[in-house]
């Protein structure tokens, strides 16, 4: 009785898992190819980027918030950091003669990538916490205003030809595994790191579940606002310079709807709209399945069209079945 | 037929890690107020959600005139009768009165048109016969508390209900509200609706109840007659042991003074109160709901801000913009209002209590989770907190253990000035004593304690001075030998003044 009663508690806590790996397993026996290591690399790369937008996106929603400005900084980041490490060759760069020498031109690029976009989330953040303005309005804006400077910077131009080095970080591998999954692994630690070993974690959730309570409770609501969109933006930084480097150009229009690729992946991963409910954990496996959904219908020769109803079911139901598991525990 | 209009009986409910509700027989007679009586957790709310379909027993059955029902949402338990006015109101407070007495069954022109005229007829009918002088069209934010729960009751009516339950409907009003309330009870009794009145004031009970039903850790007591009970009688039921002092106030040294208030005004909800709190002393404020005394501490805490006066803590001015700024003063507050400024619902018991206290607990960017779990242990057991673990969700803890939670990180931040807002509302008799010796042992202890409370007992019992206020100002401060409840009253409805501080 009593161990039937908690294995039912371990399935209803561990659901989000329950579900990849039967998604897994259920692709797997149509189509073992699923399994093999290429495979499974070839996912986790193509996800990568997205994943680490969901891992920041998580943390405005675990504080009741949303930032849809993600998909347009990974394009003003990747587009400025693509223009400072084009090739002198290349006859339309966009800084002609341009030609920083390897060892400063690759850290400039980088930097100066991840600069731009992570002052959106600085911005961002300090809208929300001295504007009292929804984040849903203060992101959408930003979402427009970073697209619309990716575009007049490269004035819609494509940023091309950049530099094998700068393209070595996105493109290569160590011991076998793709940078951009390594990336990845690092900022989940990372996150992972910061929701629960660190104050500012504890602060996320707090304000999540109740920023009234949270400020009486001494919590500096206003910087850890702006600390928060500026993680969510420095994370969609990182994607857009890796994004150049694989892609080897940097494109105005480059992470269209990313935002909400990301935030439907931390939604499947059980992070609340409502706020102060979520786990890295569950951002990881939401991630995943959606990528095992795209990867195993490809596989299968599924539409892509298709693909995207079933991406669509599935975040609907993610979330009715998430409601329906915490209301149970009235 | 039964001698019963209601019968519960043999209930059984539980939650993750909890038995709230262990074999819990109801019996009611029709047309009587029946009291439901019980500490904190003792399982008197659940009971009732359980009756009127908001959760779903485990086991047990409901008889209605001893006909079996099975009531699975409120929408049944409103078509057999039954309708209950919550203890934290639920109304939607962009409408008007009329809209929220009416929501959901609003009178139709037709099939498609709502009939506004008639439904304020009705409304203004419904308030007239229950003598509620309010304005339907008034939109609901705009309402008093007291008002907000008078049209709660209206509503309750309004379904013509023949078992109407009130939970706590006195733990936001004033005594002249309360009055009115009482009137209203009496004459719906006497209309045969029969009455589940819970409430933690004896007094109350003993003036309006007939029979009293009471509960103990989710477990059945006894149901008797009220006039077979007395007060203490009906607590040692309540706590299972006998409670000799509610007010355990002790007699410790009242030493330097640690906060000092000059002229401090805020905008119109308050201005020019000027006092001083000193270290092992109890300052109560009493005055009528909307007399300002919350705004003061809040004020002083750094919520709402200041547009006039001076503040010292232990002799050096302040500035106070931000609470952060008043906890590292070494100001703790513990709220009015539990549910909205208090707790954090969907976190843990343990991050409830450690809240306040996040910088002690970090060591470079890393948080100490040993020392956080062990101070979060000895503070559930120090203040008695029934939870099954530090990690359930404070929001499946009863009011009055959340409510301990809040005092735990209060008290975690090592104060010097504790200020308390109704510290006991609605919590049991069990917990309320165990909160007042508890705030008497910090005042001992060399802390200065500010104390609002609407509960005249509680103010007389435990405060050395009481400072009085009457509508945003202050009318005196009056020293605990002179404070009689006849002497309060007259300082709190503003007919007398006398700023001069009396001590002793």
């Amino acid at each position: 009785m009593n161990n039937v009663q908690e294995l039912k508690k371990a399935v209803s806590k561990n659901s989000i898992y329950i579900v990849l790996v039967l998604l897994v397993i259920g692709i797997t026996i149509v189509s073992p190819n699923f399994l093999s290591l290429s495979n499974i690399i070839n996912l986790f790369t193509t996800e990568s980027l997205k994943g680490l937008l969901a891992l920041g996106v998580a943390f405005t929603i675990l504080s009741k918030g949303i930032d849809l400005s993600v998909g347009s900084i990974v394009a003003l980041s990747a587009v400025v950091s693509a223009s400072l490490i084009q090739e002198p060759t290349y006859d339309a760069q966009l800084f002609p003669g341009l030609d920083m020498p390897i060892s400063l031109g690759v850290p400039v690029a980088i930097i100066a990538g991840i600069l731009i976009g992570t002052i959106f989330g600085v911005i961002n953040g300090s809208l929300i916490a001295y504007t009292r303005i929804p984040p849903f309005i203060a992101t959408l804006g930003s979402m427009v205003v970073a697209r619309g400077l990716a575009m007049l910077y490269t004035n819609a131009y494509p940023v091309p030809m950049l530099k094998p080095e700068f393209k070595a970080i996105g493109q290569g591998s160590l011991f076998n595994i793709p940078n951009l999954v390594i990336v990845l692994v690092l900022f989940s630690v990372t996150a992972w790191f910061l929701l629960n070993q660190t104050r500012f974690g504890k602060n996320v959730y707090a304000i999540g579940g109740n920023d009234v309570a949270a400020r009486v409770a001494g919590i500096k609501i206003n910087k850890n606002l702006i600390l928060i969109y500026t993680w969510s933006a420095f994370c969609a930084s990182v994607a857009g310079v890796l994004l150049a480097s694989r892609t080897g150009s940097g494109i105005a229009t480059l992470g269209v709807s990313y935002e909400l690729d990301a935030i439907a992946a931390a939604t499947i991963g059980g992070v609340s709209h409502s706020g102060g409910v979520g786990k890295i954990g569950g951002v990881i496996a939401g991630i995943l399945i959606l990528g095992v959904v795209n990867n195993g219908l490809l596989i299968l020769g599924v539409s892509p069209y298709i693909q995207q109803i079933v991406k669509g079911v599935i975040i609907v139901s993610a979330v009715v079945f998430d409601m329906r598991k915490n209301a149970k525990k009235m | 037929m039964s001698d019963y209009i209601l019968e519960m009986i043999d209930v059984m409910k539980g939650f993750p890690g909890v038995k709230a509700l262990n074999g819990v027989t109801l019996k009611v007679k029709p047309g009587t107020v029946h009291a439901l009586m019980g500490e904190n957790g003792a399982g008197k709310s659940t009971l009732m959600k359980c009756l009127i379909g908001m959760y779903e027993m485990n086991s047990g059955k409901i008889l209605i005139s001893g006909e079996e029902v099975h009531i699975k949402d409120t929408i049944s338990a409103l078509s057999q009768g039954i309708s209950m006015i919550h203890q934290e109101l639920n109304v939607v407070t962009e409408r008007t009165v009329a809209e929220n007495v009416w929501l959901g069954r609003e009178p139709m022109k037709n099939r498609i048109m709502v009939d506004h005229k008639r439904m304020v007829k009705d409304t203004v009918e419904l308030l007239k016969k229950l003598e509620m002088e309010i304005n339907p069209n008034e939109l609901m934010r705009n309402l008093t508390v007291a008002k907000t729960q008078m049209v709660e009751i209206a509503k309750a009516v309004s379904f013509n209900a023949d078992i109407v339950i009130m939970d706590e409907p006195t733990s936001a009003l004033t005594t002249s509200e309360a009055e009115q309330l009482f009137k209203i009870i009496k004459s719906l009794k006497e209309k045969g609706v029969t009455i589940i009145y819970i409430s933690h004031k004896m007094d109350e009970i003993f003036r309006i109840c007939d029979e009293i039903t009471v509960l103990r850790d989710g477990q059945f007591v006894m149901t008797d007659d009220a006039s077979n009970l007395d007060i203490n009688k009906l607590i040692s039921l309540m706590v299972g042991r006998e409670l000799k002092e509610m007010f355990p106030k002790i007699e410790c040294e009242i030493s330097e003074p640690i906060l000092k208030v000059e002229n401090l005004s805020s905008g119109k909800d308050f201005r020019d109160v000027s006092f001083d709190l000193h270290r092992g002393e109890i300052l109560g404020f009493a005055g009528l709901v909307g007399a300002g005394r919350t705004e003061i501490v809040e004020c002083l805490f750094g919520i709402r801000p200041k547009t006039e006066g001076k503040v010292w803590v232990k002799g050096e001015e302040v500035d106070i913009k931000e609470p952060y700024n008043a906890l590292e003063k070494g100001i703790a507050l513990l709220t009015e209002d539990r549910k909205k400024t208090g707790i954090i619902p969907v976190l843990s018991v343990k991050d409830n209590i450690i809240l306040s206290n996040l910088g002690r607990y970090t060591k470079g960017i890393k948080l100490n989770h040993k020392k956080i779990n062990s101070d979060a242990e000895e503070y559930i057991k120090k203040l008695n907190v029934k939870t099954a673990d530090h990690d359930t969700m404070i929001q499946n803890l009863s009011g009055g253990n959340q409510q301990k939670v809040l005092v735990a990180r209060a008290l975690l931040t090592e104060p010097d000035i504790l200020i308390v807002d109704e510290p006991t509302r609605g919590i049991d008799v069990g917990a309320k004593a165990e909160i007042h010796t508890l705030i008497t042992k910090l005042a001992a202890q060399g802390k200065g304690v500010i104390m609002i409370s609407s509960e005249m007992p509680e103010v007389l019992g435990m405060s050395d001075r009481i400072l009085t206020m009457h509508e945003g100002r202050m009318t005196g401060i009056i020293g605990r030998k002179d404070a009689t409840q006849e002497v309060i009253m007259k300082y709190i409805t503003g007919s007398v003044e006398n700023m001069e501080v009396s001590y002793e």
